[in-house]
């Protein structure tokens, strides 16, 4: 097996896990902070008087801390998804699936809706000039104050459920596959260009054979950053569509009922289902460009 | 019975730069003729990669007259007349030394038995049998630099358009392609155009020495070669060699001088 297909290699290992480590000591620590005040109200009103050892591990064990601590989080995440049944709604599996969807469909039609606009603009002027402020205007609005309106615009037309959820998370998505397809696209040098011109090469040849597998290194950098917009864009906009599930529902409804711990359970269920969405992308990158011989 | 394959008259080239017109081309005029092999010489800058181009319909001419095949070089380029073989190799890395030589045959529509026919015959004629299946980074320079060539011959165009397609390899590699590069030419019978800037290189090959110098470019001498058709490198030390060479030379010198 090679082990460059891998995500890590091994001198990355030790530094990553001291990180952690470290992440996981303060944690701790500010867990005792955060979350002494409510001890020290509760032994006053009975009179007690607790022990450093008394304390810390109550802050630890919570049911309703400010902040959780790891493990606390950690249980939560097994019980809710090992313990849960799959079709629960209390079950983060069911509510991760949910986001898992939304974001697949937001991430493929906006890939291709980038690579369409990047075609475009790279093959017409006009194309370039009329649609590119838009595109850069669009990414300047931020998608938590349009979420809402697309949801209700599209919700008054007759699309709920999934799809207004899809199109925010496409709205985010296609914008760095523009951006990289267009500079992918135009990466062929110019003797490149000249030798398909003496072949008298047709436009459609040039992209497909030269521009499009030249394109291959942009288009999976522009894929992980489409990907991990497309989470973004799901998770926003599961907060204003309410009541369909998700991982964002599930951490939107945890804030307001005070309950921190599906809070943190939905954000790390996120930032795993990212994370995997992301390496996956990554694994199929390092094979396509061994074998293109396109590694950088 | 020569035969008139490339016309160039009263060409000018002149580019618009920001201080003003650059004239990389002034009152160029050439004849090539069938099965001739010609050589342009001179300093950089003096508009030979730029002839070059205007053949093959990369650049535009200001003004003037040109014909490949007695059509316009946009024509000549559309009918698939030459092929170009650049100073990089420009093969594609993805696609092995039998695929980059299909690249052009797929272009142009060929059979994929006529395509399979093709390759095999043309690596035969670079000597490159037998590496169908390796990979351009797999290759040394000079090897790539064959593989563009059987590139370009693949198909059946009559001109060759060569732009110091050996100025980045080392003196030994080059010489060897050279003897190769005329064995090639005298067994296709094809025209070929060759932009250099070594001197050996020029009168070794060429049947007519085109010599240019710089702003603005023009040819300063044509040459005829009086060297027979069979050149062994050792051709290189004769009094006829050195004759020749040395009339490239105060061409060129006469072509500083007048700065």
């Amino acid at each position: 097996m090679n082990k460059k297909l891998w995500i890590g290699s091994d001198n990355k290992i030790v530094p990553v896990i001291c990180m952690i480590t470290f992440i996981v000591i303060i944690w701790y620590g500010f867990s005792i902070v955060l979350n002494a005040p409510w001890e020290f109200d509760k032994a006053k009103r009975s009179s007690i008087i607790l022990s450093t050892t008394e304390l810390v591990s109550q802050t630890w064990s919570q049911k309703r801390p400010k902040l959780p601590a790891p493990h606390q989080i950690t249980k939560e995440i097994w019980d809710t998804t090992v313990n849960k049944k799959v079709t629960s709604k209390r079950s983060l599996i069911y509510h991760g699936l949910i986001t898992f969807y939304e974001t697949i469909y937001g991430f493929a039609f906006g890939t291709g809706l980038g690579i369409l606009l990047s075609i475009g603009i790279v093959y017409n002027k006009a194309t370039a000039m009329s649609v590119m402020p838009w595109i850069i205007t669009s990414q300047t609005i931020p998608i938590l104050a349009i979420a809402p309106m697309i949801v209700v615009a599209l919700g008054s037309a007759g699309f709920s459920g999934l799809m207004p959820i899809v199109i925010i998370s496409m709205y985010l998505s296609f914008f760095p596959v523009v951006v990289g397809m267009v500079k992918g696209l135009k990466s062929p040098e110019q003797l490149e260009v000249d030798l398909m011109k003496t072949w008298s090469a047709s436009k459609a040849q040039v992209l497909f054979k030269l521009r499009v597998p030249k394109s291959t290194p942009y288009l999976f950098t522009s894929l992980k950053l489409g990907m991990a917009a497309s989470v973004v864009g799901a998770i926003v906009g599961e907060l204003p569509s309410g009541g369909g599930g998700g991982l964002g529902f599930r951490m939107l409804s945890g804030s307001t009922f005070g309950n921190t711990l599906h809070i943190w359970s939905g954000l790390f269920s996120a930032a795993i289902l990212a994370g995997s969405l992301i390496s996956i992308i990554i694994i199929i990158e390092r094979v396509v460009l061994k074998r293109m011989a396109l590694e950088t | 019975m020569q035969s008139e394959v490339i016309k160039v008259s009263n060409l000018d080239l002149t580019f618009e730069a920001s201080d003003g017109p650059v004239h990389a081309l002034k009152n160029v005029n050439l004849q090539v003729n069938k099965g001739d092999f010609v050589s342009f010489i001179g300093p950089s800058g003096c508009g030979k990669t730029t002839l070059l181009r205007v053949l093959a319909d990369l650049d535009e001419p200001t003004n003037g007259q040109v014909t490949v095949n007695g059509v316009s070089p946009r024509k000549a380029r559309e009918s698939r007349a030459y092929g170009y073989v650049f100073q990089a190799a420009g093969l594609y890395p993805w696609r092995n030394i039998a695929a980059n030589i299909k690249l052009p045959l797929e272009i142009m529509g060929y059979s994929k038995e006529e395509q399979v026919k093709r390759i095999k015959k043309v690596l035969d004629l670079v000597e490159l049998t037998g590496f169908e299946k390796k990979f351009p980074w797999q290759l040394s320079g000079g090897m790539q630099q064959r593989a563009s060539i059987a590139r370009a011959l693949a198909f059946d165009a009559d001109i060759l358009l060569m732009d110091e397609p050996f100025g980045a390899l080392d003196e030994i590699v080059r010489d060897h392609l050279n003897k190769q590069l005329l064995e090639l030419w005298k067994s296709t019978k094809k025209t070929i155009c060759f932009v250099t800037h070594s001197i050996p290189e020029a009168v070794y090959l060429s049947t007519k020495i085109v010599v240019m110098s710089p702003r603005p470019g023009r040819i300063i001498d044509v040459i005829e070669s009086t060297l027979p058709s069979d050149r062994p490198l050792e051709i290189r030390d004769s009094k006829e060699f050195i004759e020749i060479s040395q009339r490239v030379r105060e061409g060129l010198r006469a072509g500083h001088s007048d700065e």
